[in-house]
């Protein structure tokens, strides 16, 4: 429950409020941690913050976290410059289900059957920062698809151009075969791709519904929206997957800030299998 | 080279429509391509004719003074351009360009609506089609309005 000091060692502006950190442990060994997991980031003085790793657990090298300026603390994590050192404490919650990825051994029957991935087609689908905790599944999704083959959908809704994060990932990942498609609710001069919103592209993706999985990660709304817009051209509730947020504060299921129904978001969560909150997710109150 | 009948009953918008219904509503109909940049639709101008867009991608515009072209939304293959032929004064509203090259199907919307207006089950079956359609549209520009992705959409 103490967080870990880690030096920043590199850090990139995404757009003008989001940033990626890249961090190593001043003292302690890497940390191992699974695509769609999170980290509760210390700005020491002010604050935690739950952040998701959005590196690739197999990449080795820093751990990455893209922090969006919300507030006092995240504001603080966006500007620590390189060599600062802030706190680490994790990494805690499920992580996205991916077959032949980190965790394909593991059983665990409370969250449904759904595997990204499996031998259909994988279909990413985020909606602004949601890309962070999706870019590690990801890397792992491309690294599976160069040893196995199968198709991988990446399709990115975002408020404007210049909120796109990851430019250079999504460009490596269509240059590596994926199926690349972004869009923006609001065009800018220059701007060429798609206009509308995010569920407007997969009608037109070309994957298989039958036996493509999802994994969706954005504001709530367009998950749900995204949900049904799936479910409705034909994949199984139960092979899609949502990334869920609440007010996460211990991370190990103690203090009860983020409960969600009977769920506790940082143990039962973050990614969990659209089936099983569909419900909740409907629920005023929430 | 397919019989256009077959390219408008492949299209989503008409997908289902019984043999005969397909047969008029081709009837209406030709096949057109657009450069990129060329104008399928210009604000103001009579709505007559109507786009069932098969490949390309076309950007519904307005035009804003100091601005330029201001592109509302995107349409692709599978998608429909231009609604103001259904109903008076029958006049577009907004410009609807080509981004890439584009091929469609042109249908004739006075042509359509005469064939409708002697045919109502030829009318209901194409109304309910237009209607889904333009509720979806409805729909998602009511959720783009939410800016989902604006200040409350996460810290990461």
């Amino acid at each position: 429950m103490t967080p870990v000091p880690y030096r920043v060692v590199g850090r990139r502006d995404e757009t003008g409020d989001v940033t990626t950190l890249s961090l190593s442990p001043v003292t302690d060994d890497p940390m191992t941690f699974l695509p769609g997991q999170f980290n509760m980031l210390t700005a020491f003085g002010l604050g935690e913050a739950a952040i998701s790793v959005s590196g690739a657990p197999r990449r080795g090298g820093p751990l990455e976290h893209t922090v969006r300026d919300v507030g006092p603390v995240t504001h603080a994590l966006c500007r620590a410059r390189i060599g600062a050192v802030i706190g680490v404490r994790g990494p805690f919650g499920t992580d996205w289900r991916i077959e032949g990825g980190p965790t394909a051994v593991e059983s665990r029957s409370t969250l449904g059957s759904g595997t990204a991935g499996g031998p259909g087609d994988a279909v990413v689908v985020a909606g602004g920062i949601g890309l962070a905790p999706l870019r590690g599944a990801v890397h792992e999704l491309m690294a599976r698809r160069e040893r196995e083959g199968g198709r991988v959908f990446v399709i990115v809704g975002a408020r404007e151009p210049s909120q796109v994060i990851y430019r250079d990932d999504l460009e490596r990942w269509a240059g590596a075969g994926a199926e690349v498609a972004v869009t923006v609710d609001v065009s800018a001069p220059g701007w060429t791709g798609h206009v509308g919103l995010v569920t407007s592209l997969l009608g037109d993706a070309g994957f298989d519904p039958a036996e493509a999985t999802a994994l969706v990660c954005g504001p709530e709304i367009m998950m749900r929206f995204t949900a049904r817009a799936l479910i409705d051209s034909g994949v199984g509730s139960g092979r899609i997957q949502v990334s869920l947020e609440r007010n996460m504060q211990c991370g190990v299921a103690w203090c009860g800030h983020c409960q969600y129904g009977p769920l506790l978001l940082c143990r039962d969560g973050p990614v969990l299998p659209y089936d099983k909150v569909a419900r909740l997710m409907t629920q005023r109150g929430r | 080279m397919r019989e256009l009948a077959e390219l408008v009953a492949e299209h989503p918008l008409l997908a289902g429509l019984p043999g005969d219904a397909v047969t008029r509503v081709a009837g209406c109909a030709r096949n057109v391509t657009f450069g990129a940049g060329d104008l399928l639709l210009a604000e103001g101008d009579a709505a007559d004719t109507f786009y069932l867009v098969r490949r390309g991608r076309v950007a519904i515009e307005v035009h804003a003074p100091g601005r330029g072209p201001i592109m509302i939304e995107t349409v692709g293959p599978g998608g429909t351009v231009g609604w103001s032929w259904l109903v008076p004064p029958y006049r577009w509203q907004f410009d609807a360009r080509a981004m890439v090259p584009v091929g469609a199907i042109a249908v004739d919307g006075a042509c359509l609506r005469d064939k409708a207006e002697v045919d109502p089950v030829l009318g209901y079956a194409l109304m309910t089609r237009v209607v889904a359609v333009l509720l979806e549209r409805l729909q998602m520009t009511r959720v783009r309005l939410l800016d989902l992705y604006g200040a409350g959409g996460g810290a990461g």
